[in-house]
């Protein structure tokens, strides 16, 4: 941290000699102390899968949720927005109350869902405006957005707290997103169904997480895809049973093999 | 609330004060002129009676499909029954855009609380008593939505019907008809309810169906084609359009 005492870093308004905005960069760091979430696109549907952190024992389950629905339209084309989130919580709710009154303003004016591309754009502008003023400082999240329809067929983007965003077909942000992401670049996605993401997605997660450090955690899951006729929700309890019990097969799988080495 | 755009928008950076890029206006300087404000005084395209009744398993709405301009039948198309959830239904006679408006405004709201997804879905009553409350703000402003509506549902599995018009006035009934179907359709459903308290649903589509020809035949601003909802415990289907079966035989000898 050679930027600390150089007086640099205590705006977001500044950039600092070498060329960089160093509130920016701190609230990257905020990202990467939260969660791991993971997402992928396959050839008919997205999958989010979260390590929720769950930091006290005397939380209710399912508290503090990290994905959340932002649109929903069923008509004649069923289009359904889901965003999952990663960094600090309460700054990513606002993020997720932004997204939702984009979409709403949207189809005030248009009558229509608004089309991921669009959505992506007008809160990753919204996010990059928080990089740009000392009075503010950026998000301490990133968000990844995801949608199906009949026309555009599955849509992903991720945007990071500088306001940056790319559409990605797999991608993962939070505490392991490094080895996550070598996880799923072994993956062939874009051939990959929808059922077998959710399960290659909560296998990652499981080993992905430091059982050392984060003793307790919940796993999350959605999609979005043709099998939930385009709905972004929770996977149904059959589905995420299935991926949880051969998540953890594969983790035993995993420390069996490790111990015959030794 | 319903008056400004900005329930959809982001807020502005921070309130009442400069926002970037944007020159800003000192309090107390005085431009615009904001208190003129034109009232709305009458309907332009109407759509006329709703006919509702409960049946013992649940409400059926109907509606002409016509858009009327003052006299005119100008729209021939206008369906004014809508599905709000797997709960509610709703029928609107009166000012055809302020309909759609709220209509808009609804599935909106509708929307909201599915992205909420806490497992609770809105009840008749709860949309009943929300509109009871837009109606009664608009008419205390002086500007209110030209309507009447009739929402149905199922409120924990018992039919629910209720009405409000313009002014914020609400009541709850087994039958309810709107308009002219106030005056020419409610005696008959009164009758037969008083007859058969508790018809099945067909016995309630028959009447109905009923009360759509006879309003066909006498209410000047009304159209053979109507839709038809039906709300039960299985969902909600609107059905239509549906044809009022006519015959004018008798049309020569009134003189």
């Amino acid at each position: 941290m050679s930027s600390i005492g150089t007086g640099y870093d205590l705006s977001a308004s500044q950039f600092s000699p070498d060329g960089r905005v160093f509130q920016v960069e701190y609230a990257v760091k905020a990202v990467e102390n939260s969660g791991t979430v993971i997402a992928l696109k396959g050839k008919d549907g997205v999958v989010f899968a979260v390590e929720k952190l769950v930091t006290s024992k005397l939380y209710e389950p399912g508290a503090n949720r990290r994905i959340f629905n932002i649109d929903s339209h069923v008509g004649m084309i069923d289009s359904h927005v889901g965003m999952a989130v990663s960094g600090l919580i309460a700054d990513a709710r606002q993020i997720v109350e932004i997204a939702r009154r984009e979409a709403a303003n949207y189809r005030a004016q248009y009558n229509v869902c608004i089309p991921l591309k669009y959505l992506n754009d007008r809160v990753s502008m919204y996010m990059h405006a928080y990089t740009l003023y000392s009075a503010v400082r950026p998000y301490g999240c990133s968000v990844i957005l995801s949608s199906y329809d009949n026309v555009d067929g599955p849509q992903m983007y991720m945007i990071d707290p500088s306001g940056v965003s790319y559409g990605y077909y797999g991608c993962a942000i939070g505490k392991a997103k490094q080895s996550a992401k070598t996880e799923i670049e072994k993956l062939k996605l874009t051939n990959m169904s929808t059922k077998d993401l959710v399960k290659e997605a909560a296998r990652i997660v499981y080993l992905v997480h430091d059982e050392l450090k984060d003793k307790n955690f919940e796993l999350e899951l959605s999609w979005v895809c043709a099998d939930s006729k385009g709905r972004h929700e929770k996977v149904p309890e059959l589905v995420y049973a299935e991926a949880e019990k051969s998540a953890k097969q594969a983790m035993e799988a995993d420390s069996d093999s490790d111990t015959e080495d030794m | 609330m319903f008056s400004t755009y900005d329930t959809f928008s982001a807020p502005s950076f921070w309130q009442n004060g400069p926002s970037p890029g944007v020159i800003y206006n000192f309090p107390g300087s005085q431009t615009g002129n904001s208190h003129l404000f034109q009232h709305s005084q009458a309907p332009v395209t109407t759509a006329t009676s709703i006919v509702a009744i409960t049946f013992n398993k649940g409400v059926l709405i109907a509606g002409d499909m016509l858009g009327s301009y003052g006299s005119l039948a100008r729209f021939r198309n206008c369906p004014r029954i809508m599905k709000v959830n797997d709960n509610v239904i709703l029928g609107a006679g009166g000012d055809y855009a302020d309909f759609q408006y709220v209509k808009d405004f609804i599935d909106q709201k509708v929307i909201d609380e599915q992205c909420l997804d806490d497992g609770f879905i809105m009840k008749p009553k709860s949309l009943y008593c929300w509109l009871t409350r837009i109606m009664y703000n608009r008419r205390s402003k002086f500007d209110p939505f030209w309507n009447n509506f009739v929402v149905g549902g199922l409120q924990d599995g018992e039919p629910f019907l209720g009405t409000i018009d313009k002014l914020g006035t609400s009541y709850e009934d087994k039958t309810i008809c709107t308009g002219y179907g106030a005056y020419m359709a409610t005696p008959l459903l009164r009758d037969a309810m008083d007859k058969n308290p508790n018809p099945t649903e067909q016995e309630a589509r028959d009447l109905v169906n009923r009360c759509m020809e006879v309003l066909y035949y006498r209410d000047a601003r009304s159209f053979p084609k109507y839709q038809l909802a039906v709300i039960t415990a299985d969902g909600v289907s609107i059905e239509g359009p549906l044809e009022v079966k006519q015959n004018w035989n008798l049309a020569h000898m009134i003189h």
